[in-house]
């Protein structure tokens, strides 16, 4: 009984690394799909590259790399920093996937309309196409997210304090192998639950407010 | 060019392992994908228990990060009294967790052959089960051979963390030969290079598969 708070104190930073990465890996995924439409061969090609190379390598490979081959030219880092860097590159080539389809979702003609109506194409992008692209990525953003929240049972490998390290620790103290990695499963899969509820309201108040044609 | 030496000379000690992760990941998919579709097939099953069985099978498999997946059997299955080496373990974990996906997935296709494939097997005489088995399931399998393609890929990647129950795979022959050498930035760059390539090669293979199978679908 008294497994679920010994585990439960990792739920922080599940959810710490959990939550950068996805906000770090949002923020880069954007750059990285604004790389990919740009009129110049090179950035996209570049921007190609990042995100074919970044999805070919294994999570635990990357984090290796980071947390133990990056000190080597004296860049120490914390493990909830290699954790979060490695993340959010890993997620940066997955949400720019994402913003992607959702962009390829948004008809040609939203776009003429909004060019004929005399929009800037800042405004076009701020008002008309970015609204309705989040809308129809935001279920994928989710899932997303998910997958990630189980990807981040890696950091433990490195050393950071999350659920999974707090399971093996128990499991290790106490002897009950299989009831310490149960409850770090249900937690799991309760947090995932909370986010796949959160993100099907958002979607239900966003479909009201923002039809996409 | 310095790295490329050490590279070179770190190649035969990392090939046994990649031999392993290869094996683990064939043998995952060996025993994962038919479980998978003989659950997608429970799950549409009309006895309550074999859907419930389904259900536990594919939420746990899918809910579960992975790595949690492989320290419960890793942990628990010499408790029930069961010893298996890691390897084995891996293997089991694995499957589980492909075979859940997959199980997704073949259930996605079959829920995708139309309805009036099976009325007119009925029709034409044949038994439910004969005209499951060469009307239903042919056409379901080409639909699902795409996307478990892909997992196919995935489950490679995540042979990767057998490395966490010291199974010799690629991963701990890299962090072996890393904590020896000391060269740790180069000993994973030369890992990242190898699963990658690896992937990209599967990956190829998976577009070429996928233009074959949606050939019947370009008529215009």
């Amino acid at each position: 009984m008294e497994l679920l708070p010994a585990i439960a104190q990792g739920v922080g930073l599940t959810l710490y690394v959990t939550g950068s990465a996805l906000l770090y890996g949002g923020i880069i995924g954007l750059v990285l799909v604004g790389a990919a439409r740009s009129p110049f061969a090179i950035i996209r090609g570049i921007a190609t590259l990042y995100i074919n190379v970044v999805r070919v390598i294994p999570p635990i490979t990357w984090l290796f790399l980071i947390y133990f081959g990056l000190p080597q030219y004296a860049l120490r880092l914390s493990t909830i920093q290699a954790a979060i860097i490695g993340f959010s590159i890993i997620a940066s080539a997955f949400m720019a996937e994402i913003y992607r389809s959702g962009l390829l979702s948004i008809p040609e003609g939203q776009r003429e309309a909004a060019h004929a109506l005399g929009l800037g194409t800042i405004t076009t992008v701020g008002h008309i196409i970015t609204p309705q692209a989040f809308r129809v990525a935001l279920p994928s953003i989710a899932t997303y997210g998910i997958g990630l929240l189980k990807d981040s049972a890696l950091a433990s490998t490195i050393g950071v304090r999350e659920i999974t390290y707090y399971a093996q620790q128990s499991a290790r103290q106490t002897h009950e192998g299989l009831l310490s990695f149960i409850t770090a499963g249900a937690l799991y899969i309760v947090i995932s639950l909370i986010i796949a509820v959160v993100a099907r309201r958002t979607d239900l108040v966003l479909r009201k407010k923002i039809g996409v044609a | 060019m310095d790295m490329l030496t050490q590279w070179l000379g770190w190649l035969p000690n990392l090939a046994p392992g990649l031999v392993v992760s290869l094996q683990l990941t064939g043998l995952a998919l060996l025993i994962g994908f038919p479980l998978g579709l003989l659950f997608a097939v429970m799950a549409a099953a009309k006895l309550a228990p074999l859907q419930w069985i389904s259900f536990l099978f594919v939420e746990v498999g899918r809910g579960l990060p992975a790595l949690v997946l492989l320290y419960l059997l890793y942990f628990s299955l010499p408790d029930a009294g069961i010893t298996l080496t890691s390897l084995t373990t891996a293997i089991i974990a694995l499957s589980w967790n492909a075979g859940a996906y997959a199980s997704e997935y073949f259930r996605a296709g079959l829920a995708a052959v139309p309805l009036g494939q099976k009325e007119a097997a009925l029709t034409s005489g044949l038994s439910g089960w004969t005209g499951f088995r060469i009307v239903i399931l042919p056409q379901a399998l080409r639909i699902s051979t795409p996307p478990l393609a892909g997992l196919a890929v995935l489950v490679f990647q995540a042979s990767a963390l057998a490395f966490v129950i010291a199974v010799p795979e690629l991963m701990s022959k890299s962090f072996e030969i890393a904590s020896i050498s000391f060269e740790y930035l180069s000993v994973y760059m030369l890992t990242a290079v190898i699963y990658g390539s690896i992937t990209l090669v599967f990956l190829g293979l998976v577009r070429v598969l996928e233009r074959r199978l949606s050939r019947h679908l370009q008529r215009n």
